[in-house]
């Protein structure tokens, strides 16, 4: 690669060609303020306040644009470039509700420490704000255009990374803005949320249940019952102030049982039972029915969302299994319920989830009140818990250590790792294997398929068979794998024997419900969860006792009648426009959840 | 001296083929085709050719550059999407010598190696889109577009593209967005549309005007069309004449033209006493009587502080008030911007704002250090040229006429019973 050296406020900086001012200024420790641009995302030259001058041209440049070239002279600051970004700012400010202290984002908002940073005292200019409504009509997902500075972020990743293509500007002149027509429930959205963790202002965020759960918590009569995700552990200290990529488990549960959730359980029971029945049904399907391969997981509701939508012919493939929480959520109300000798009408379910998306999963269809009740009532995004831990007064990062609940609390190493790209895949590898050969799996790092790479591919050896497998996470990634099975298919061959999708980039870790943060934070979080599963004496789902217990006494045998009763799911070819709006037996509480 | 317009002189013409080819039409395309493409180029280089859209960059660079390009198909694009207020040129020719944009676009089509091209039409336009559909239609039958043109092998169709009324479309990156079929909003350059342009291909973008001076260029030689008009601005341009003068209209004239003879001598002079000449359009300035000595070249134009623009020219009369006239101008950038960077989108908006304050009587004299941090800001920052000037037109107005600002603001009076 070669080399371009340019200066910048004097200084001479040596960086690769194709690097932008902002980037080597950031070399040197200069920090170019910016707003619309996002290093994950190719958004560029929109809000104008990255402007640095350029020694020969005329007019003022955007560093973020600007690609340095050998000889260039930059000044990053003067009275000049002061003025115009304060200026850009008091502008945007100028058209902006303004109503921080009522915001979703307060303190989180980027608009916001913008204008810190850059010291706006005042506003010169008439203060007057875009007219528009919330549009709430989605489940998971609010859009306030009113506060939309039109940067763009959310329209590239939902059209550009997501390829959904629910997002788009609308409108011209002071009047444009980021949004869906007409509403985002009729837009094709599966409510991955991303647009809400790119989102620089409070235009886009997720819907809130948090009330519903607070009501829970305060009945006697309800008992509450929690679980959390693999992501969230490693996310919710972020909130606190914990550096990126430190696991907190322990804490959690202590904190959740300060709120007055009565027992804790984690997902992770959930995702070995997951794998359990994944891996048994790849097993099935690999040794018996080569007809319905490849496999393809199920554990994202945005991706069953957009197969459901956009590539209905690909049904077939994908594993029946319901999700983690859903299973964890129907045995909480059936077998433990049971067990417990609890009325299971007076459980409240509550999932806390880096997931926007599972807000919809808990209504999708039929088969999500298999145990005769909604199996989970509520679902809470880590953002949300981690508001609650605040409101409660709850010191998370100070708490003593405590340990989740037997018997759903317990789980193995598989478990953890279902939150990181590759996750799912690597865990039911871990079974799979051992399902099919009977042998004991000694080495059980499949590290082929971790790491951010877009689409990971993987040939594993199985008693002398290959085993393709394939790895996405981002839906453009996941588009990509598609095609390539369906032109394998029409060739007769068989592209993978097992696909695993997982809907936001990073996966759950970079899920929309999580606290706010790129790739970089996405894969620190990722990196806790792999050291969580070393750490872990147990580290293949169906190894873990509580597991094997649940089968003996309750489920029988992996794919048995019962098992498919309560933890299998079908799916529907649903239209693009709407498709939400599927027959879902509680109408009134889809409403009431809605406020 | 007539080129563009020397065949729309006679009343009678009506612009079919024939008629078109009985005045000479189309010899400069087999000229053309009978020369190598570097030639070609190298004549239009030398003949000092500049855009006539408004940003005057000189047509042989932008030729050559997208004949050294590599990509195929190469694309070449008329830019017909006219909306600068006061500037009607394009219409003329595009309504009344529709062959002549074509015979230009095939030649360029010829010189730089496109095979395809567009016409990007104003959509307001449809008297034109008629014109040109059933001229391309002719020039089809006649064997001008089409595969193996004049038994040459070059291939070259031509489709025209209605746009949606965008004024940020006449941009040439925004047009090949919208040509894409794209919200139509500025790319950032680099890379240039000779690079990049229509599809990531390269693409010649030229103004109407521009290519109808390129078939006389081809017969007649770059020399004899460097003799016509200013040292660096040769040639002639169209000029629109408008506003409260006797005889508006469409006028070709060599570049070395006096603004007070285009007002006095060829638009009959002013209708009652002149007050002010905009000349650029609303992206230009105001001027006062004291500027009309000015030669109407790019060069000397620039050296007051303004832009030649497309060539529009809207005399006011001393009724008018300056105030009310900015704000129109004020006004139409507001409703133009594109909305995709915050200087021009915000900055426009809040222009008008600060103006309609004045015909509310509630603006203070805190008004024109506003009015100059936005001017530039919005001249430092904007993404593309439309936020560039977008203030030009205020800024002037009030360095040309600031007693009568000051009357507004600080009496709250209009002197011509406009505002108030």
């Amino acid at each position: 690669m070669d080399k371009v050296v340019l200066l910048i406020d004097g200084q001479r900086v040596e960086v690769e060609r194709g690097t932008t001012i902002l980037a080597a200024a950031k070399q040197i420790g200069i920090k170019i303020p910016t707003l619309c641009n996002h290093p994950d995302l190719d958004v560029k030259g929109m809000c104008r306040v990255c402007v640095v001058e350029i020694k020969g041209s005329r007019k003022l440049e955007c560093a973020c644009s600007t690609l340095a070239e050998n000889g260039m002279e930059v000044i990053t600051s003067n009275q000049r470039i002061f003025k115009a970004r304060r200026l850009n700012v008091e502008l945007i400010l100028s058209s902006h509700p303004t109503d921080c202290l009522n915001c979703i984002k307060n303190q989180h908002c980027e608009l916001q420490t913008l204008a810190a940073d850059l010291g706006i005292r005042e506003s010169r200019f008439l203060h007057i704000t875009k007219q528009g409504c919330v549009d709430h009509s989605s489940i998971a997902l609010n859009i306030d255009s009113s506060k939309c500075i039109a940067c763009g972020r959310c329209v590239y990743i939902c059209n550009e990374v997501q390829q959904v293509g629910a997002l788009a500007f609308f409108d011209r002149s002071s009047s444009i803005y980021a949004s869906s027509a007409p509403s985002l429930f009729y837009s094709p959205c599966i409510k991955c949320g991303q647009c809400t963790s790119y989102c620089p202002t409070g235009a886009i965020f997720e819907e809130e249940h948090t009330e519903e759960v607070w009501r829970a918590l305060n009945d006697p009569e309800i008992i509450v019952v929690s679980q959390i995700a693999p992501a969230v552990r490693v996310a919710i200290g972020e909130e606190f102030g914990l550096e990126a990529g430190r696991g907190i488990t322990k804490k959690i549960y202590t904190a959740l049982r300060l709120l007055g959730v009565d027992y804790v359980f984690d997902t992770n029971f959930g995702a070995d039972l997951t794998i359990v029945e994944e891996a048994s049904e790849f097993v099935k399907r690999f040794t018996q029915q080569k007809e319905k391969l490849p496999l393809i997981t199920s554990c994202c509701p945005s991706w069953v969302d957009y197969l459901e939508k956009f590539s209905p012919d690909m049904t077939e493939h994908i594993s029946t299994a319901k999700s983690p929480h859903q299973m964890l959520g129907v045995m909480v109300k059936t077998y433990w319920a049971e067990k417990m000798n609890i009325d299971k009408k007076k459980i409240f379910m509550l999932s806390v989830m880096p997931c926007t998306a599972k807000k919809y999963e808990i209504l999708r269809c039929y088969d999500m009140f298999a145990s005769g009740q909604q199996d989970v009532d509520v679902t809470l995004t880590t953002r949300e818990l981690a508001r609650m831990f605040k409101q409660a007064g709850i010191d998370l990062l100070r708490l003593p250590d405590s340990e989740a609940d037997t018997p759903l609390g317990i789980y193995s190493g598989a478990g953890v790792i279902f939150g990181a790209t590759g996750g799912v895949m690597e865990a039911a590898l871990r079974s799979a294997y051992e399902f099919i050969t009977g042998q004991n799996l000694d080495k059980v790092d499949f590290t082929s398929v971790r790491g951010l790479k877009g689409v990971k591919e993987a040939e594993i050896k199985i008693n002398s068979q290959i085993v393709k497998v394939a790895v996405a996470h981002g839906i453009g990634n996941a588009r990509e794998v598609l095609e390539k099975v369906r032109k394998e298919k029409e060739k007769g061959n068989l592209a993978y024997h097992f696909i695993e999708v997982m809907a936001c980039p990073g996966g759950c870790v970079g899920g929309g419900g999580q606290p706010y943060g790129g790739m970089k934070v996405r894969d620190m979080r990722a990196q806790a969860l792999y050291q969580e599963d070393r750490e872990l004496p147990v580290r293949k789902s169906h190894q873990n006792p509580y597991i094997q217990k649940l089968y003996e006494e309750f489920l029988g045998e992996p794919l048995s009648e019962k098992a498919h009763k309560l933890l299998h799911t079908r799916y529907y070819r649903r239209p693009l426009y709407g498709g939400d709006k599927f027959s879902c037996p509680d109408k009134e509480r889809l409403k009431v959840s809605k406020g | 001296m007539k080129i563009i317009l020397r065949n729309i002189e006679d009343k009678n013409y009506q612009g079919t083929v024939k008629e078109y080819i009985s005045k000479g039409g189309y010899k400069a395309l087999k000229k053309a085709l009978a020369q190598k493409p570097e030639k070609i180029i190298e004549e239009i280089k030398r003949s000092g050719l500049r855009g006539r859209g408004g940003a005057a960059f000189p047509t042989g660079i932008k030729w050559e550059a997208v004949y050294k390009a590599e990509g195929f198909p190469k694309i070449i694009v008329a830019n017909a999407d006219e909306g600068e207020p006061g500037t009607f040129k394009d219409k003329v020719i595009l309504e009344r010598d529709p062959h002549l944009l074509l015979e230009a676009m095939i030649i360029a089509a010829f010189a730089t190696g496109a095979s395809e091209g567009f016409i990007y039409l104003r959509g307001e336009y449809f008297k034109a889109y008629q014109c040109l559909a059933a001229a391309i239609e002719e020039a089809r039958k006649e064997r001008f577009l089409g595969k193996n043109i004049l038994g040459k092998e070059f291939n070259f169709s031509l489709l025209v593209y209605c746009g949606a009324g965008s004024y940020e479309c006449g941009e040439e990156t925004a047009l090949l967005e919208s040509l894409e079929g794209k919200k139509g909003r500025a790319r950032l350059k680099p890379p240039f549309p000779t690079q990049a342009g229509f599809k990531n291909k390269p693409t010649l973008v030229n103004n109407v005007e521009t290519f109808a001076l390129v078939p006389a260029i081809i017969l007649k030689g770059a020399d004899w069309f460097r003799g016509i008009g200013a040292r660096e601005s040769c040639g002639t341009k169209l000029y629109c004449v408008s506003g409260d003068v006797k005889a508006p209209g469409v006028y070709e004239l060599p570049m070395n033209v006096s603004l007070r003879e285009l007002v006095y001598k060829y638009a009959k002079g002013v209708e009652g006493n002149l007050k002010a000449v905009i000349v650029g359009g609303p992206s230009g300035c105001f001027w006062g009587e004291s500027d009309l000595d000015i030669r109407m070249d790019y060069k000397s134009i620039e050296a007051r502080g303004g832009i030649l623009g497309s060539g529009a020219v809207v005399v006011l009369n001393d009724k008018r008030c300056i105030v009310d006239a900015v704000m129109n101008c004020v006004n139409f950038f507001r409703h133009e911007s594109c909305g995709a960077c915050v200087p021009c989108r915000e900055g426009t908006k809040n222009a008008w704002y600060l103006m309609q304050q004045i015909k509310e009587k509630k603006a203070t004299p805190y008004f024109f250090s506003l009015v100059s941090d936005l001017f530039e800001v919005m001249r430092d920052t904007s993404r593309c040229g439309l936020g560039q000037v977008a203030l030009n037109s205020l800024v002037s107005a009030i360095e040309m006429f600031p007693r009568e600002f000051k009357e507004h603001i600080e009496k709250k009076k209009c002197r011509c019973n406009i505002c108030f």
